[in-house]
This record gives C-alpha cells, structure tokens and sequence, in this order.
C-alpha cells in the first residue's frame, strides 16, 4: 500500500467525451494518469471501458446526470462523496445526480483499489477538474447558441444564464455540448462558493439499506449456480493426508466434492447443505511445517527486540549518547496479538469460468490485481476476465486480499460449473490474514527536564512498518532519534488490518508519552504541544506530518474536551496521532463503576483538510474509534499449535453497543485539499483509553487487548 | 426432505427442504430474500434478526420445521405502505457504514419499540446490545431508535 508514501500528482488531456446514441453526453475521464491516445467513449453506456477511463459521467438530454464510478465501496462512504465533489463543480443540483457501480475489466487502472484512505485524497483534484471542464463545456454550447461570448455567461444548478437574462437547461445543449472540443483550462470553485461540498449527504444506497435489497457480494446469485463450502486446513502448517467424502455425498443437496490443493470444495445445491456436507467429510490432516503458537511467537518477538538484528529505519543525531548522558532512562514494552478482521460479510465470491469468458463477481477492494492473478492461476488471458465488484459488507483490509476470489475461480474451472464460495463464520476467522502480533520497545532520555533521546524497536510477524511510518512523531521533534525493525517469519498469513502498523504503534507511543508527561511533570498535552515546537514543516521531505496542523488539532481537542477540568469521577486519557495524511486528536472520559472502567466519551478533533460530506466523515470516525477501543479492549486472538483459537462470536469479542462511548467529532476549518477518513479516527483511540485508565486506576497498560488485565476488575463489577 | 407451508411478510409460501435448515437460508436461498444477513450461524451477531409472530428472532438457529404456520416478517416487510419509522429514522440520521448489519438492527429495534414504547438511553442499549456492527455505528443506532420511538408516539 502507497498510502504511507509521497505522491506526485501527474495531469494532462484526462478527459475525452462522445455523444451518446441514446441522446446527452457521455465524459470519460481518469483520475490522475492521461487518457491513451486512442481511448474514445462508447456511444452507449452498456459498452463502458474501464481500461480506458477510470470513470464516467452521463448528463442526459433532460440535464439529469449519472456517475458510474468503479471506485469500491466498502462502507467508507467514497461512493456518496466522491460523487458530490463531480456535482458541486459541474453545478447540477444534488437530486439530479445518480451513481452507478460500474463494472471492471481492468489491466491498467491503478487507483481503484479501496484501501489506506486516499480514494478523496487521489480524486479531489481530478473529480473537481472534470466536474468543472463539463460545465465549461455545456457554457460553451449555450453561448453558441447565443451567439455571444461563452465568458459572459453563467452556469448554476443545471441552468446556463446569458448576460440578458435567458436561460438553458443543461439538458438543452449537452448534444450540442457533446460536439465540442474539451476546454483545456477551467476554473475552479472558491470554496466559499461551495453548494454541494461541506452539506450532509446521506448515503446513495441508503433506500436499498434500509429496505434489504440485494447489495452485497452474499446476495449476489446467478441461474444454475452452485453453493460450495470450502474445507481448508484447521491449522496453518497441514496439509491434506487422506479424506473420506462418503458421509458428506450422502447429504441432500450435495453435488460433489472435489480436492483442489490442500483445500476440499463441498459443492451443493443451496449454501446449508455445503455447510453440512464440508461438517461431515472425514479428513485427515498431516504436518507440513512448523506448528506455531503464541507462546512461540512471544519468544520470537522478544529475542528479536534483546537481539541486534534489526534493521535501521530513521536515525537522527546520536542515541547512543544521548542515553548515555542522560539524568533518567524510560524504556517499556508493549504487546499486541494477532487480529482477524471479521468483516460482518463472510467472505465471498461468484465464478463462472467458461471457454470464452470468465465471470467474476463479488466484494474486493483490489479488483485489478485480484483479475490478474486470476488470470494466472487458471491460465486465462487477462481480458477473458470479467470482474463485477458488489458492496462490500465491511473491509477493514481484509478484502485486499483475494484469496476467496481464487478458490471461487479455480472451482469453477475445475467443475466447469458457476459457483459461489461462501464461508462461514468460523471458516472466516481460522482462514485469517490477520494483523500480525507485534511488539515495540521504546526507550527514551531524560536530560534537564527536556527529551533527548527516543529510541523505537519493532519486532513484527512476517512484515514491518512501512512507507514513511518511521517518520511519523515524534521524528523531527527530538534531536537523536532511531527507529529499527526487525520480523520474524511465521506460515501464519498476515496482512493489512485497518490503519496498518500504525492501529497498534500509536497506542503505544501515545501512552509512552503519557508516562513521559508525568517523569517531567507537565501536562500530557503540553508536552505534545512544546514538543511540536521544535518541528520545522517543510523542511525534512520524509516527515509529511504538520506541526502546525497537528498543534491546532490537538487545541481543538484539548478545548472540546474541557481537558484537565472535567467533573469529580470523570478520568481523561489523551492521545494525537497522524496518519493516511490526516491529522487526529483525542480525549477519552471514563468513569469507574465499581472500580471497572465505563468508557464515557470521546471528543475527537480532525483537520482532514475541507470535509466534503460531514455527515459521513462524522460517520467514519465514530467508527474509527470506537472500532479503535472496542479491539483495544478486547480484541485477543491467538494459536496453539498453528490453530487459532477463537473461530467465532461466542468466544470471539467484540465491542457492543453497552460498552460504546458517546463520539463527538469536531474538524479544524480550512480550505486545504481533503484527505481520507477510512483510518485515521482508529490509531489514537487505544492510547486516548489506556491513559484514561492509568490515570483512573494507576493501572499501566503495557498489553492489548486491555481485557487481559482488566478482568480483575470485572470481577468487582458483576457482584 | 419435506414440504413445509410458512407465512412470510403476509404471503403463504411452500418450500421443500430438509427439516434441520435454518430459516435463515430459506429466506435466503429458497425465497430470495436476502435482505436478512448471514454473519455467525450460531445467534450471536444478531445480522439475521428477523420477526416471527412479532418478536425478533436469530434466523440462523431456527429449524425450518419449527416454524410450521408461523408468521414471519423480514426486512422486506417491515415496510406497509410507506417506511417503518425505524427505517425513515435510520435514513434520516444516515445510520449505516457498509450497511450489512443493519436490516438485523432494524428489526431488532422495531419488535423492541412495539414493546417498550418510550425507552430510555439506557434500555436503548440494552435491547441492541446483541446486535454487532463492526463499522460500530453504534452512537447513530442509539439515536435512530430514539428518534424512530419519538416518531412512533
């Protein structure tokens, strides 16, 4: 993933239009690469190319417009607001908008990937452009028409105005409009002239939501298709030794059973019948590697951060001496287990593989690569593939990862049937690729009452932190500072799990700088504050976190949160944290009852730079945190013997609406380009809490999830 | 295999499968309706929440053959001429994330309302506290059932 990275932005000549056959006009365009030479629109909007636009815009000849946009929805809302940054500068109103999801084949589409919240952050710039060169467009034909000057003339709300006071519907010159050149230079909106942008949009499906139409990739069925349960291995490091399917062929409903790799496809005429038949094969499972458990994983992490292995990531002036010279010394250890990332939509996928065509349909954030490696396993030519992305019943990093995609695709290719690989819960979480366990030692140097020295060691499952993370506060902000990674590699499959490396590191470093507060004696926020002092934006190109941004994010905060003079029994926690290029603070409010910490409040500051849909940024990080608490309470995950040992709800926990804090989301105001949502409200929720509880109960929290040493005072709870 | 005669959303329905398939994935697989969502298959997330004679039930771990002449209702019901005010409240106060969860708040929360008519925050949360949304849009559910309770007396 890119989003931890720089990007240069690239534009030029990225829109082409043609006239529709049916009336209106039909704008390809492409987010931020150009157009190939050759790319033309279809006249007929059942013919739209994803390989040559990465989007469409249709303004029919009644002036109503539709966008059909591949870009994944995933819950993150990108399919309301992306839409409404188009609308606002073509200058339709709100009502006159549709979107469509468009389907994709795609060798060349880079960005339509849903993931590390940069959907906004890419399309703001083209979206805006392409929204404002069609409305050029439409002007010009209308001042054709006219017979006057196409600068004399306004556009607002669908309706073009000549200086005289006559007035065209959009609807009336798109044909006309579809005839001309594109303009190459538009201008823009000020944001003050904003109708569309910064105004509540409430979600495009919403209808289909609330009423239970067919949405997602579980709802999705096609004639004749197949149900198909998959048997995978119970434990990572087996293999298949031998299997009896007698009793599973036995079962109503089952078709067939069929072996592909070490996995069994249980094939069937309706999804509980799949499920039985995968219950009643009889396998046995051979080792085929090591066997890990979490103990072993402990003590891997462990030597990894004692040893001297690792690998340096930032290094600035001179640790060494600084902890050596320093009047006083912290240094912790913090611990986190492996997640799975239990999207409420089981993962799912639709395959038909026939010998001109290979149908494919279903929810995945990484379409393009996903058809490609599809195309690799089964033997195909990439444009054989044909991939249609449905809503997504949640994402959080999992549905990156097309693994459902194959085994649906390599079924159908062996049985030659259409198929629909359906897992079940427990096939869901033991066939994981989970946010690996990992573990940071920081040290710190204390010298004069100043911080001197900060010296931060990963010791992470197969991977570590990437991109510009080691670049990430407090780097800049304190002169000797280092930052080494070392991993160890486990045939446990690990992956991206929301805000990746950082939904763990931040809590860390957050509640490390809490302790640190309190060895100096100052305030926890105003040691983020001094400490931000001393960071010079723009000077260092890796560092992309804004001293400035972060300093009046952490005030917002700081103030909406009445920080240090709350009431008798309420408790405070603080944390700042940046990350996908968004800035967040946070305060989270506890109360003890009966010694057990209630979770109150959380007051969130945000400066994602101009909001464009408030109602769904709010939503987004709500979500953020209190999906941030609820695994930094009790999200606990763990293997014996290469098994994991939690497969579904009843062990499995997760945060529920009684331990759910009340959210209450403020954003810094400016005008500077949005960034993404997705992620961002996540990383400082687990440090915001922990410091709330440390300074509740004096408990220290060195160990996700917190429920680990909490329980004992449960225990008070429940007399 | 076995024929059973249910009532779905007001409608009498024959289906023909076996005696242990949870209603669940009758709705799902033999009547289409996929408004109402498979999440755990064990009653614990809550996504599967359906009405059967008025009070919501976890789908996933109903037998079919359990529910000979019962009324059931689904998401796809829930609405008579025009929108439950759970639905316009979940509308109005733009509720869902990704959205697959909450056909299983919905009907949680209208059998609840019919009940307890004027609930505090407090039976609020108790009553949806078996319900998982993993986007955890649970501060808008919260106010989505108060606000659909307001609209309802």
């Amino acid at each position: 993933m890119e989003n931890q990275n720089k990007i240069t932005f690239s534009r030029r000549s990225f829109i082409r239009t043609s006239a529709l056959a049916s009336g209106g006009i039909l704008i390809g365009f492409n987010f931020f690469t150009s157009c190939k030479e050759a790319a033309v629109p279809p006249v007929d909007v059942s013919q739209l190319n994803f390989n040559d636009f990465n989007a469409f815009i249709k303004i029919a000849d009644n002036g109503y417009v539709t966008i059909f946009s591949p870009n994944p929805e995933i819950g993150q809302g990108v399919k309301t607001s992306m839409p409404m940054i188009i609308a606002e500068e073509l200058d339709v109103p709100w009502e006159h908008v549709s979107v469509e999801q468009g389907a994709l084949d795609t060798n060349n589409f880079t960005r339509q990937v849903a993931g590390g919240s940069q959907s906004i952050r890419f399309g703001w710039d083209a979206l805006r452009q392409t929204g404002a060169t069609a409305k050029q467009m439409l002007v010009n034909a209308a001042a054709a028409k006219w017979g006057i000057e196409a600068s004399s003339c306004s556009a607002s709300n669908g309706v073009i105005t000549s200086p005289t006071g006559e007035t065209l519907g959009y609807g009336d010159v798109v044909n006309d409009a579809a005839q001309l050149e594109v303009p190459e230079n538009v201008t823009l909106k000020a944001t003050k002239d904003y109708k569309i942008i910064g105004k509540d949009a409430v979600n495009v499906d919403i209808d289909k939501i609330i009423t239970g139409k067919p949405l997602f990739g579980l709802d999705y069925k096609a004639e004749g298709m197949t149900y198909v349960s998959v048997m995978r291995p119970p434990a990572f490091g087996q293999k298949i030794s031998s299997f009896d399917d007698t009793n599973a062929k036995a079962i109503n409903g089952v078709s067939d059973v069929v072996q592909f790799g070490d996995k069994i496809a249980v094939l069937a005429s309706n999804t509980w019948a799949a499920m039985k038949g995968k219950k009643a094969l009889d396998v046995q499972w051979t080792n085929d590697g090591t066997l890990e458990s979490t103990a072993d994983h402990d003590k891997k992490l462990n030597a990894i951060l004692d040893g001297n292995q690792l690998d340096i990531r930032r290094e600035d002036g001179n640790v060494k001496k600084a902890f050596a010279e320093a009047d006083q010394v912290l240094e912790r250890t913090y611990e986190s287990p492996f997640l799975p990332h239990n999207c409420m939509e089981p993962m799912n996928f639709y395959a038909n593989v026939t010998a001109d065509k290979v149908h494919l349909v279903g929810p995945i954030q990484t379409p393009a690569g996903t058809a490609r490696r599809i195309a690799n396993l089964i033997d195909r030519d990439e444009k054989d593939i044909h991939l249609e992305m449905t809503r997504m019943g949640g994402g959080f990093g999992r549905r990156l990862y097309g693994d459902f995609a194959l085994e649906a695709a390599e079924i159908s290719n062996i049985t030659k049937q259409a198929v629909k690989v359906v897992f079940s819960r427990e096939d869901d979480m033991a066939a994981g690729i989970y946010r690996p366990a990992i573990k940071y030692r920081i040290a710190a140097s204390l010298k004069d009452g100043k911080v001197t020295g900060y010296h931060l060691k990963e010791a992470a499952i197969n991977n570590n932190m990437y991109g510009l993370i080691p670049h990430f506060f407090p780097a800049g902000a304190i002169d000797n500072y280092k930052v080494e990674t070392g991993n160890y590699r486990s045939n446990i499959t690990t992956g991206a799990w929301r805000a990746p490396y950082t939904n763990f590191l931040a809590y860390a470093e957050q509640s490390f700088f809490d302790e640190l507060a309190e060895l100096l004696e100052v305030d926890a926020v105003q040691l983020r504050l001094d400490l931000l002092k001393n960071v010079k934006d723009g000077q260092d190109p890796d560092i992309q976190y804004s001293a400035k941004r972060m300093t009046d994010t952490i005030k917002l905060a700081a103030e909406k949160s009445n920080w240090g003079k709350t009431r008798e029994g309420v408790y405070q926690g603080f944390a700042a944290y940046y990350s996908h290029n968004t800035h967040v603070a946070e305060v989270v409010d506890i109360t003890l009852k009966n010694g057990y910490p209630s979770v109150e409040k959380v007051t969130v500051a945000v400066d994602c730079g101009i909001v464009v849909n408030p109602t769904g940024a709010k939503n987004q990080v709500e979500g953020g945190v209190i999906d941030g608490i609820g695994h930094a309470m009790y999200g606990d995950f763990s293997f014996d013997k290469g098994k994991p040992q939690d497969v579904n709800f009843n062990t499995y926990r997760l945060i529920r609406m009684r331990e759910t804090p009340t959210v209450h989301t403020y954003f810094v105001e400016n005008d500077l380009s949005p960034t993404g949502l997705g992620e961002p409200g996540l990383p400082p929720a687990g440090g915001a809490l922990a410091n709330a509880i440390k300074a509740a109960t004096g408990q220290l929290l060195l160990k996700q999830p917190f429920m680990s040493v909490l329980k004992k005072y449960e225990t008070n709870l429940k007399v | 295999m076995a024929s059973y005669n249910l009532k779905v959303n007001g409608k009498s329905v024959n289906v023909n499968v076996d005696d242990d398939t949870p209603l669940l994935w009758v709705l799902r697989d033999e009547l289409n309706l996929v408004g109402t969502k498979f999440g755990c298959g064990i009653a614990q997330c809550g996504a599967c929440t359906v009405h059967l004679d008025g009070v919501a039930v976890r789908s996933c771990s109903l037998p079919v053959s359990s529910l000979e002449g019962s009324n059931i209702t689904t998401i796809e019901g829930l609405a008579k001429d025009e929108l439950h005010p759970v639905q316009e409240a979940w509308k109005e106060l733009d509720v869902p994330q990704c959205g697959y969860c909450q056909a299983g708040q919905m009907m949680t929360a209208s059998s609840f309302l019919k009940d307890n008519p004027n609930p505090s925050s407090e039976d609020i949360r108790n009553a949806m506290n078996g319900n998982l949304c993993r986007c955890a849009s649970y501060n808008r559910i919260e106010k989505a059932v108060a606000l659909a309770a307001k609209k309802m007396s």
